[in-house]
């Protein structure tokens, strides 16, 4: 113990001296099948804590002061709250039956819920802890996606293979758009222009122009000695200038790097196996991927595009976020 | 040496490919404005079935009464779901018969009540008895249950589209793990009834297809003993390791018993301690009720909590056949059966099945590629096809019969 904690201080003082003085962010990662959050410290890249929670962990996400993580505990049925301060379940959220993934609105109040089993949206008011609504939408709706302008929500249904566009104000659905095969993720622009929906079996993102409501390109991929089957779009980010794009491409093993203006595919970054979700860190200088296969995360430089270290965290990592401060 | 050659083969395609990002303009893009439900157009869907209770040799294997059905019942339940944002509705209608039946009548009653889609779960007999009033009368017909290759070859039917995987691809997809394993050297022991003898040919052509050796074959043939009779088991304790005796060295015992008569009891009774592959030990499969890649577990707790158990591959194989005909539904917003079926014909139509890729027909037969599951009783032990063994259009195609050997001529 004396010696590993030695070690690890060494290693500290090795990192803050190499590198100018990086803020150091911590990484949640959610761990499927160990029912575990790993919490990985951006700048020396080590897992410094791994905190017990519910059944089948997947969506996570943390409040906008960065005091309390939300977390999906699908198989609990319920949203836990894990205090960042004490790595603490401090409290829950009713989520509805199995819920999977969720967006928090740009304002920081409202909580929008896939319920995976049961077709629904769940919305939360995170103040009184009381759902406000729910949404019928399409079969196993997983992707959830908020206007940076919090004015609507869109969520992805995997097996209806729809984007339903619904208005934050009423909590109704105004738009169907049909995408390709099994939806996983929607990503708003950061200038509310454009939402961008990943197919996992279809193989493509779909851009969907925020204003008609209409899909106004498709993006596919190619990888030379790949079969197109294999590529399987998942999580997708879009850096805060909105010139870049980042989609994880699951069992293609790598994510791919878009011009978010011209829909070209300019790089294929290999990280591990089984690629899913993504988050940037928030000065946008690295990119995190988990890789459910591998059981490992891979911090990407984002301004070079470079694998730079993954680190081993639990068993089949799902989602990812980064500490806002 | 066959492996070393695909490894090579391998490096080649990855040398060779372009790398290059495809910019590609939407194609036939549907968006619905308005997210209020036009009028309801009704899509009529009906099942078919052969059924009479069927005698199992393990009480876990009898077949739970709504077999089949049970899956096209949930998808039908998910594309009612999706027909609420366009305005479909979609229903399904159930007609039994003896499985030695005449099944055009209750072929012809269904379809005069609007059924346009029937999903057959018949014998390849009275399935083909149907095919060419189908296709004189524009029905859709997509064989849940049958999976003779015969349906897909010499006695195709342009209207029949099969869900089903076929005997040469259930037996296809296991001796390519076999070959993975190394574990080349096989002895087939095989029934007296005729699915038997079909599925003993199909392992047959697997061996000769991927390199295994059947070293050695015998026949087991039904007598009519008991089956979970308490002296049934002790008789079958003491003859199966009798009648595996004698039998040169192998790596597997491969076991083709679709009737239920002997298969079960093989798997730790035999003369050598050998695995055992085939109907029983380890089987293949459309579907795996403990498959939980792929979104599997999503499927598998809708189907569970519909029907109170697990999902089973005719289920699997009825969910897909539902959801097609959704799918063409919903991409061409119509309830029109000629559109429906154009959609469905066309190049690019897949359907997603929680088999880890998109699912695809081959054309010229209207057989639906698909991963064959490889699992034992409790969990899936692997997936075909096995990495390595590659085909020039789609790997899929690595399983069954493919399109040069196909004897099919589609009318």
């Amino acid at each position: 113990m004396f010696r590993r904690l030695t070690f690890l201080s060494a290693g500290f003082v090795v990192a803050a001296g190499i590198c100018s003085p990086a803020f150091a962010y911590m990484v949640y990662v959610s761990n499927e099948k160990d029912n575990t959050v790993s919490v990985v410290d951006s700048t020396t890249k080590e897992v410094v804590r791994t905190i017990d929670v519910g059944q089948r962990p997947r969506g996570i996400t943390i409040s906008h002061d960065g005091k309390f993580i939300y977390l999906c505990a699908s198989d609990d049925d319920t949203i836990e709250i894990i205090d960042t301060a004490t790595y603490e379940i401090v409290g829950s959220l009713p989520s509805g039956p199995d819920p999977e993934l969720f967006v928090l609105s740009p304002d920081g109040k409202t909580l929008y819920v896939a319920n995976e089993d049961d077709n629904l949206v769940t919305v939360i008011d995170l103040e009184s802890r009381h759902v406000r609504a729910e949404v019928p939408v399409g079969v196993e709706p997983e992707g959830m996606g908020i206007s940076p302008d919090g004015k609507s929500m869109v969520n992805t249904s995997e097996t209806t293979n729809m984007a339903h566009f619904i208005d934050t104000e009423t909590n109704e659905i105004t738009h169907n758009v049909l995408v390709d095969a099994r939806p996983r993720f929607a990503e708003f622009k950061p200038d509310n222009s454009e939402v961008w929906v990943s197919a996992e079996i279809g193989g493509t993102v779909s851009v969907i122009d925020n204003a008609s409501r209409e899909i106004k390109h498709k993006i596919t991929f190619e990888i030379p000695g790949l079969r197109s089957e294999s590529i399987q779009p998942v999580g997708v980010r879009i850096t805060a200038d909105g010139t870049k794009a980042y989609v994880a491409l699951g069992p293609a093993n790598r994510v791919a790097v878009v011009n978010a203006k011209t829909y070209e595919v300019e790089k294929y970054v290999l990280v591990g196996q089984r690629v899913w979700q993504l988050a940037f860190t928030p000065d946008q200088k690295s990119i995190i991927s988990t890789n459910g296969v591998s059981n490992d995360i891979t911090f990407i430089d984002v301004a070079t595009d470079e694998p730079i270290q993954s680190v081993t965290v639990g068993a089949l990592p799902w989602g990812v976020v980064v500490s806002p401060n | 040496m066959l492996y070393a050659l695909i490894l090579v083969v391998s490096a080649l395609l990855w040398a060779t490919s372009l790398s290059s990002a495809v910019a590609q303009e939407p194609s036939n893009a549907l968006s619905d404005k308005t997210a209020k439900a036009e009028p309801v157009s009704e899509i009529k869907l009906g099942y078919l079935r052969a059924y009479a209770p069927q005698l199992a040799l393990s009480v876990l294997d009898v077949p739970p009464r709504d077999e089949g059905v049970a899956g096209a019942k949930v998808a039908v339940g998910d594309n009612n779901t999706t027909g609420t944002f366009l305005g479909q509705k979609f229903t399904l209608d159930v007609s039994e018969v003896r499985p030695d039946a005449d099944v055009v009548p209750a072929f012809n009653d269904m379809v005069s009540k609007g059924a346009l889609y029937i999903l057959a779960d018949l014998s390849a007999t009275q399935l083909l008895s149907i095919a060419d009033l189908a296709r004189d009368k524009g029905v859709l017909i997509l064989n849940v249950g049958a999976t003779d290759d015969r349906l897909r070859e010499e006695e195709c039917s342009a209207n029949t589209f099969h869900t089903a995987p076929t005997r040469t691809m259930l037996a296809d997809g296991l001796a390519q793990y076999l070959i993975w394993k190394q574990w080349r050297r096989w002895v087939l022991i095989y029934g007296s009834h005729e699915p038997d003898k079909l599925f003993a040919d199909a392992l047959r052509r697997a061996a000769t297809r991927f390199g295994g050796e059947i070293v050695a074959e015998k026949e087991f043939t039904d007598t009519g003993t008991a089956r979970r009779t308490d002296t049934g088991v002790v008789q079958i304790q003491r003859q199966m390791p009798v009648f595996t005796q004698g039998f040169p060295d192998h790596d597997v015992m491969l076991v083709a018993d679709e009737s239920e008569v002997f298969g079960t009891y093989v798997p730790f009774r035999t003369w050598m301690p050998r695995p055992v592959a085939g109907t029983a030990g380890l089987i293949p499969s459309a579907w795996h009720p403990a498959s939980e890649q792929w979104g599997g577990t999503q499927i598998q707790n809708r189907f569970a909590k519909a029907n109170g158990r697990r999902m089973l591959s005719k289920d699997m194989a009825a969910w897909t056949a539902a959801r097609i005909i959704g799918e063409a539904a919903t991409r061409t917003q119509s309830a029109d059966p000629e559109e429906l079926a154009d959609f469905i014909r066309a190049d690019d139509f897949s359907i997603a099945a929680f088999k880890g890729q998109k699912l695809t027909f081959r054309k010229w037969n209207w057989q639906l590629r698909q991963p064959i599951f490889l699992g034992d009783g409790r969990s899936v032990v692997s997936t075909s096809p096995q990495e390595g063994f590659l085909h020039q259009f789609s790997e899929l195609d690595t399983l069954g019969i493919d399109q040069p050997e196909t004897r099919c001529v589609l009318k």
